[in-house]
């Protein structure tokens, strides 16, 4: 599928699961249809969370602490049960400190190298200062946060406290050793004004997934950024995944080394140490 | 393959990367494109879109057999019938209108009108539900997306009457074509440029419960990447690997 025929691991840093719990009675054939896509797209590992019930018993974006458990235990056994090809996020919601940080250590120490990293839900302004412990224990654990970002926020929208990229440079300049995941690019809202809100910040490294593929995103991206902060993900939609990797290769901006490093090399350096074994 | 849903010229709210026929028949040799249907961005929102309309006519004519013209007529606006006629004698392989940015209603009879002249003239309406994402839109961009109210009334205006809806998703699909009864769902094709893959495998549930013959490839060129609908194809389950979409030049067939 590669016209440079650029092989190679190829790591989805913004993955998904569904689980018995969320009401969905369709919820295996999801996660069976994200194994299939993934195969035939080449992902070697899809880096996975688990947002609570989904909506089902409590609000996606703000779940109660007992459906962040139950999602993040279904998690778990899913990343045991799939091998090397998924790794785990702990979800938390912010606003429950300490259960946040209970759950982190609690899947740190039931999934061990299985967990990655640490998926902020999109419960508080990404300024608060309720996500400081958590980010402060992301670091000591070495594990990148992924944040859920709206590309440039004018208003409130509902079901979600959104937060951008300008909100999530700050906490991010607030924890200089914690490593942010941006998430989606492509999922709602003005990335041009992303890409400006987190140029001189190092430690945040925005995804690529979502199901927006407008032409002249990944050109931007790359020139303002460069390759070596950006992450290649799925979130919702895989066809647009494989779509953006197709247009990597084509836009002319981009040695072999450039698209290694969005394909799996950057997530290889901010991820735990052995965090991919193959 | 032809791909009926693409345009040249720019875009009023944000920069697209080089929207040139030159650069569209490279992208479709990339992709194995045969033949375009091709709009003028910049007339969806001009008032009048006669002076774009000659603007495309002059940019295609260099790559005809490649590139067809699809001339924006406003149904609205002083002798459209002329225009109208005047662009099937130029060779337009279809007709675009824009409904919101017209601030035409979903029951406006002027776009039943429009779509059955076209239909007496074997040439497809196409329609665009959006053009970039509800989220990202300018501030100025007020004009919302293409009801699916809209599409149910324009179907329902006549058996002659073919339409291309472009850059629709399940949700509207859905609402259109089980509010038609089944002659009238004949008259609706939709472009896969903005159909949700996997996991949730949006476009085959569409395949399944709709049919194939039902849409037709579409990019939605140069505001989204054109190797979206192919990737959306290549990742089909086994068992819809090889269906067949509908052909763009047989939609009275």
């Amino acid at each position: 599928m590669s016209e440079r025929n650029i092989e190679g691991p190829l790591i989805d840093c913004h993955a998904h699961f569904l689980h018995a719990f969320c009401g969905r009675s369709d919820w295996q054939a999801v996660n069976a249809a994200r194994f299939r896509a993934g195969e035939r797209i080449g992902i070697t590992c899809h880096v996975a969370s688990i947002l609570g019930s989904y909506g089902f018993t409590s609000p996606t974006y703000f779940p109660s602490p007992a459906d962040v458990t139950r999602g993040n235990d279904a998690m778990l056994e899913l990343s045991a049960q799939a091998g090397d090809r998924v790794r785990m996020m702990v979800t938390v919601n912010p606003n429950y400190t300490t259960h946040a940080l209970a759950e982190i250590d609690r899947c740190l120490a039931r999934g061990g190298t299985r967990t990655v990293g640490v998926k902020l839900l999109a419960s508080r302004r990404a300024d608060d200062p309720l996500l400081d412990p958590i980010c402060t224990v992301a670091a000591a654990r070495t594990l990148p946060v992924l944040h859920h970002i709206w590309q440039h926020r004018l208003r409130e929208w509902p079901s979600q406290e959104i937060s951008d990229g300008a909100d999530l440079a700050r906490l991010a300049a607030r924890h200089p050793r914690t490593t942010f995941i941006l998430a989606h690019i492509g999922g709602g809202g003005d990335y041009l004004h992303t890409f400006h809100a987190v140029k001189e910040s190092p430690n945040i490294f925005p995804d690529l997934s979502g199901s927006g593929v407008d032409r002249g995103m990944l050109d931007a991206a790359i020139r303002q950024l460069g390759a070596q902060r950006l992450l290649w993900g799925t979130d919702l939609t895989m066809e647009t995944g494989l779509a953006k990797l197709r247009a990597l290769e084509v836009t002319g901006l981009l040695s072999d080394d450039g698209i290694r490093d969005i394909r799996w090399r950057n997530a290889a350096r901010i991820f735990p140490p052995h965090a991919f074994n193959s | 393959m032809v791909d009926t849903n693409c345009f040249i010229g720019p875009y009023p709210f944000r920069t697209v990367p080089h929207p040139d026929p030159d650069v569209l028949v490279r992208v479709m040799d990339r992709e194995g494109i045969r033949v375009a249907w091709v709009g003028h961005l910049p007339s969806a929102f001009h008032r009048d879109p006669s002076a774009g309309n000659m603007e495309l006519h002059a940019a295609l004519s260099s790559h005809a057999g490649r590139l067809g013209p699809v001339p924006t007529i406003r149904p609205d606006w002083p002798r459209w019938e002329h225009a109208l006629r005047q662009a099937a004698d130029e060779g337009a392989v279809a007709v675009r209108a824009y409904p919101p940015q017209w601030q035409l209603g979903p029951l406006d009879e002027r776009m039943r009108e429009l779509a059955l002249a076209c239909g007496e003239r074997r040439l497809p309406l196409v329609l665009t539900v959006r053009f970039e994402d509800l989220r990202q839109r300018h501030a100025l961009d007020s004009a919302g997306d293409l009801s699916a109210a809209a599409v149910r009334w324009i179907a329902r205006g006549g058996e002659n009457i073919r339409l291309v809806v472009a850059a629709a998703g399940r949700d509207m699909i859905e609402e259109v074509h089980w509010g038609l009864t089944p002659d009238e769902q004949r008259r609706v094709f939709w472009d896969i440029s903005w159909i949700w893959g996997p996991p949730e495998d949006h476009l085959a549930k569409l395949f399944r419960s709709i049919g194939p013959n039902r849409f037709v490839y579409g990019t939605h060129w140069p505001l989204r990447l054109s190797q979206t609908p192919r990737a959306n194809l290549d990742l089909l389950p086994e068992d819809l690997g090889a269906v067949q979409l509908a052909d763009p030049g047989r939609l009275w067939d």
